[in-house]
């Protein structure tokens, strides 16, 4: 399957998703005022991901910021990077929040719990 | 509370940042705040301060745009209903965040029933209130689907200030007051 590419702009974060080694990255600003249209692709290739599976998946977030409009969209997109453990996958999710950036800690704790899958909240100094 | 004459006195003073009336759009609110952001990164050395200030700033600003309504017909004399009033002033202790639109009369009870239910809970019923919209799979056309004051009084930790005067009989001046410790 083809990896998924998007430059970042200055509100919406750079994505690259490369499936033959099982890598993705989203790292950047996520506050679109209609976030819904963007996440809309990512969320197909991660479905689509399934199919071509690799037995080990890392996924590398790093968010300075997102709005109210993307925060549902990033829930739904790691909740479907979560249960890509049920499709064969050895999967870790590693949230990196800025060292002293309590906001993106705690919202990096928070998506951990409510989807109740342990994330490697990863200071960056 | 903001008001168009206050803000023509307002502006005399050395405190403001910014006022803005006039329509506001998605383009004119990206070029307000990477100005506000600019200056902050200048003015403000606590990131946390900085980072809750430029958030608030784009819920407010993108709430403006999604939320100001113009019936088509122009029935308030003297001011354009897509009018829009921003405000941004720093004091020794806080910031306070003021915009001001005009908003149909039908839609005051549901704003004022949003905002005081955010404001009647503490840090922690804020916390399951957002995760419970979070998780509600419920997503509005925009995406938010009404985490947006929940979200500014958990960067704010304080009471959201806010009034609606009524101006005729479609609309009503919604006024709205944010304040943010320099801790």
């Amino acid at each position: 399957m083809d990896n998924l590419s998007i430059e970042a702009k200055n509100k919406t974060p750079k994505i690259s998703f490369d499936a033959a080694n099982g890598l993705m990255e989203i790292i950047g600003i996520s506050c679109a005022e209609n976030s819904v249209d963007f996440y809309k692709p990512i969320i197909e290739w991660i479905d689509s991901y399934k199919t071509e599976i690799q037995p080990i998946t890392i996924v590398d977030i790093n968010y300075k910021y997102f709005n109210t409009s993307s925060a549902k969209c990033i829930l739904d997109m790691l909740e479907r990077f979560v249960n890509l453990k049920n499709h064969g996958t050895n999967i870790t999710i590693n949230w990196h929040y800025e060292e002293d950036d309590e906001e993106m800690f705690d919202a990096g704790t928070n998506f951990s719990e409510i989807l109740e899958f342990q994330f490697n909240l990863i200071k960056i100094e | 509370m903001l008001n168009f004459v206050e803000i023509k006195e307002q502006m005399k003073s050395d405190c403001i940042a910014l006022t803005f009336k006039g329509n506001v759009t998605f383009e004119l609110v990206d070029s307000i705040i990477i100005i506000i952001s600019d200056k902050l990164d200048a003015l403000e050395p606590n990131l946390n301060v900085r980072k809750k200030m430029y958030g608030i700033l784009t819920e407010c600003l993108q709430n403006l745009c999604n939320h100001t309504d113009d019936k088509g017909s122009l029935e308030i004399v003297d001011f354009d209903v897509k009018s829009v009033a921003i405000s941004i002033k720093s004091t020794e202790s806080c910031y306070f965040i003021e915009t001001g639109n005009f908003v149909l009369n039908e839609k005051v009870a549901f704003l004022k029933k949003r905002i005081d239910e955010v404001n009647s809970k503490d840090k922690e019923g804020l916390k399951t209130l957002y995760n419970e919209i979070l998780t509600n799979k419920v997503f509005s056309d925009k995406g938010g689907g009404g985490l947006g004051f929940i979200d500014i009084a958990r960067k704010s930790g304080e009471k959201l200030d806010y009034l609606f005067e009524n101006v005729n009989q479609s609309y009503s001046f919604f006024s709205f007051k944010i304040i943010i410790n320099k801790k």
